[in-house]
């Protein structure tokens, strides 16, 4: 070190579950995602940390993985990001690796095979706390010598022991650059790897590295031959020509790798680990009852429901506060820009009134992700995945299909990312294309509001939570179908293998929890501010202008004898009726007459594609313009059921009718509205071609379901 | 010689043999479940599917029908659970 090194490239490594994100935090003072649901890394994590030295380095939490055998797109990347093959990323100086230290050999075996990249490493004994409760000794000191002599630490990241020995071992084997030692293959596997290896450089003119060389051997999955670009008729004699050369040395070829590492860590850890009596019982003794047969069932419902009611019902005070907070700030703007009632306008209906009919919903989403949250760092989410993958393994899903599933039911982004846990590929697109199906909180608005004016008015509470519930349900209805034909007839996914560890329950750390309930908060409010906001104004533009200083002088002469309040929301009708917004959703008002929209209605629905939740400040905006400084949702619901057909066979019935309001409920929940999403699901799928067909496939389903809906109940409850 | 599918809840083995072939035996091969190694089919879910069996200090679930490649021989000093009378 010729000068102090601010510019070293540390990754962080390990098997899921191993508090790996956690020592990151503790190392970075970054906060991140930290969860105990295995795989649950998945985008890059990078932070500076001081090694206590003076000197700075970036760190790299890489997604937790078992073996380099990379079957999933997670275990790619960590792969190619440990050698250097993502672009833009460098090659780590030093690799920590983040063993559990309850379970040392089966996290050596990654490192054993780390060994082969030849990099500089620190092996971090975490959860050494619990180690230690559970009676486990392990000699660091032995350990390291075992280990070519690289930097053996003992930490507890959870209870932040340990940190600054691991910041000490990161610079030690900075200078040092000691090695792991690489594993010694029998004979007829160093001879069929170095044959490998030459096949290679003679059909491709390309060298590859001992580690890819076993990848190439070891691996049936491998998508290293294609990157290679080895010709499919070259490649397969040289590797079956391979290993038919091991399989003499006695060894079946896809099993020789874990063979040998394992068999050299059992040597390596001898005298080095001593087991203690009580091994993981607390966890054993609380899954007796968690995954009882009848219990378990039961205490997983009670707890996915007590999840749901507290989101949507203690939700309602923090909402109440929200929304009496943005009506007093109306009431202070409002009068105030009198003089300018293009700008009052603007500001209270649509800067104001956009803004805070979503903010209101803020506290859903903080609640939600308190609880995914606690479920995914107490260790209860993989329970989660392997109570429900019966439910979801015949439809061509997979118990880990649960987590992005349950995450779509706040928001289909975090949902969608989620599924890169899932390694089969075909199924993850699976659960990616239903994701969006699932109820996120944006619909929440629309549900609420057409609950809150007509369901419940009508109806009584208790139909107003069922419709509510049922809402929920729709999509879920439709996405189980959707994953079946898609599975089945679409993408021909072979039964995936479904290997999940039931980690040790844990004690989730505040600080974590509250860390990542604040990040999805603050994408959520990011999301608001940009694509949200910018399209509330567009809506009010578009319903605002043009403004035809005569439309007023025509309604007070059409009808001179009523009252001036009367005159004025008439007025303000009429210029919503001839501005831009109001004669498109005119002309297109046909298309969804079957669905008994209106135009009112429909102006909603077509504003609402690049977002849903706008679909209640375009009805705001459509419905009370006017009608005083404020749109709050009690005179909104009252327009709307005042609401009338003014012609054609339905004249003089409410637009609103049960037909109408559950169709329009129905809709909201199917059609794909939402840019975000589709953006999302274009990047996780690698192409517009799966978000165009999910975008065309839901709005469809959308439309033939409300249309379905409206005339079914418009003939069964034909409106009074 | 009992393929792990046919265990008991509370039923201990030696793994016997695997196919290395499948994927999910490579998976558990890495996880470090090889022949020789002690295994306990510790539940399975409620609706009868995956099952979670415990080796090495671990618990893994895993479907019934991928457990059917893993061949068990049932630990004589473990009390032999009867199958129910169907």
């Amino acid at each position: 070190m010729s000068e102090p090194a601010t510019n070293l490239a540390v990754a962080l490594v390990g098997n899921p579950n191993t508090g790996k994100s956690t020592l990151f935090n503790a190392l970075t003072g970054l906060r991140q995602r930290v969860g105990n649901y295995p795989g649950v890394t998945v985008a890059r994590k990078s932070g500076t940390c001081d090694l206590g030295d003076g000197r700075k380095v970036e760190l790299v939490d890489l997604p937790g993985l078992y073996s380099l055998a990379a079957a999933s797109p997670d275990e790619q990347v960590v792969t190619d990001a440990l050698a250097g093959k993502i672009a833009g990323e460098r090659v780590p100086d030093v690799i920590v690796l983040v063993a559990d230290a309850t379970n040392l050999l089966r996290n050596l075996f990654l490192a054993s095979q780390l060994a082969e990249l030849g990099r500089p490493a620190v092996l971090v004994l975490n959860q050494a706390d619990v180690a230690r409760e559970q009676g486990v000794r392990i000699d660091t000191g032995q350990l390291s010598a075992r280990l070519g002599g690289i930097p053996v630490v003992l930490a507890s990241a959870w209870k932040g022991e340990g940190v600054a020995d691991v910041r000490r071992a990161i610079a030690r084997a900075a200078d040092e650059r000691r090695l792991l030692p690489t594993v010694v293959w029998p004979a007829n596997i160093a001879a069929a790897l170095a044959e490998l290896t030459r096949a290679v450089a003679t059909d491709t003119g390309r060298a590859v590295s001992s580690a890819e060389a076993q990848r190439l051997l070891f691996d049936t999955s491998a998508t290293l031959p294609e990157r290679l670009g080895w010709a499919k008729e070259l490649r397969d004699p040289a590797i079956r020509a391979a290993r038919e050369q091991v399989r003499r040395s006695g060894y079946n070829p896809l099993a020789a790798e874990p063979l040998v590492h394992y068999d050299r860590l059992r040597k390596a850890l001898e005298g080095v680990v001593t087991e203690g009596a009580g091994k993981a019982g607390r966890t054993a003794a609380v899954d007796r009852l968690l995954l009882h047969r009848v219990l378990g069932p039961i205490l997983f419902l009670g707890i996915m429901l007590g999840m749901f009611a507290s989101v949507f019902w203690l939700a309602k005070f923090p909402m109440a506060w929200i929304q009496a907070g943005v009506d007093a700030l109306k009431g202070v703007v409002g009068p105030s820009l009198d003089a300018t009632p293009m700008l009052q306008s603007l500001v209270t209906d649509g800067l104001l009134g956009g803004v805070g009919a979503f903010l209101v919903f803020l506290p859903q989403i903080l609640i939600l992700f308190l609880f995914v949250g606690l479920l995914e760092d107490s260790g209860y989410m993989a329970r989660a995945a392997f109570i429900m993958d019966r439910l979801f393994s015949w439809c061509g899903l997979n118990g880990k299909s649960f987590v992005p599933m349950l995450s779509g039911f706040a928001c289909a982004i975090p949902g969608l990312l989620s599924t890169r846990t899932i390694e089969d590929p075909k199924a993850r697109l699976a659960t990616a294309f239903v994701v969006p199906f699932m109820s996120c909180s944006a619909r929440f608005p629309v549900y609420a509001l057409m609950c809150a004016a007509f369901i419940g008015p009508l109806y009584g509470p208790g139909w107003e939570s069922a419709v509510m519930v049922g809402m929920h349900c729709v999509g879920l209805l439709v996405a189980v179908p959707t994953a079946f034909v898609l599975t089945r007839l679409v993408l021909k996914v072979k039964p995936q293998p479904f290997v999940l560890e039931l980690p040790r329950y844990q004690l989730p750390k505040p600080r974590d929890v509250l860390w990542r309930m604040w990040q999805n908060a603050a994408e959520f409010i990011s999301k608001a501010g940009t694509v949200i906001f910018a399209i509330t104004l567009v809506v009010w533009a578009l319903s605002y202008f043009p403004r035809d200083p005569g439309v007023a002088d025509r309604v007070r002469a059409a009808d001179p004898a009523a009252s001036a309040a009367v005159l004025a929301a008439r007025t303000q009708a009429a210029y919503v009726e001839q501005s831009w917004m109001g004669r498109f959703g005119k002309a297109v008002q046909p298309v969804f007459d079957p669905c008994g929209f209106d135009w009112k209605i429909t102006v909603g629905v077509l504003a609402s594609f690049p977002a849903r939740e706008v679909i209640v400040s375009t009805l705001g905006v459509t419905y009370s313009v006017g009608e005083g400084a404020e749109a709050d949702s009690g005179r909104l619901q009252q327009a709307m059921r005042d609401a009338k057909w003014s012609a054609g066979p339905r004249a003089g019935t409410p637009i609103f009718s049960l037909a109408a309001v559950l169709a329009l409920m129905v809709f909201f929940a199917l059609c794909s509205q939402c840019g975000p999403t589709v953006a999302t699901l274009a990047q996780e799928t690698g192409g517009w071609r799966w978000a165009v067909g999910s975008f065309l496939y839901m709005t469809a389903l959308a439309w033939i379901v409300a249309a379905l809906v409206y005339q079914l109940v418009s003939r069964l409850a034909p409106p009074a | 010689m009992t393929p792990l599918s046919q265990l008991l809840p509370g039923q201990f083995g030696k793994l016997a043999s695997l196919n290395p072939e499948r994927a999910v035996d490579q998976r558990l091969m890495a996880l470090g479940l090889l022949p020789g190694m002690s295994l306990k089919l510790v539940r399975k879910a409620p609706l009868g599917d995956p099952l979670a069996i415990e080796f090495g200090g671990q618990v893994v679930s895993l479907r019934l029908a991928e457990a059917e490649s893993l061949i068990v021989d049932v630990a004589a000093d473990c009390p032999i659970q009867r199958p129910r009378p169907t």
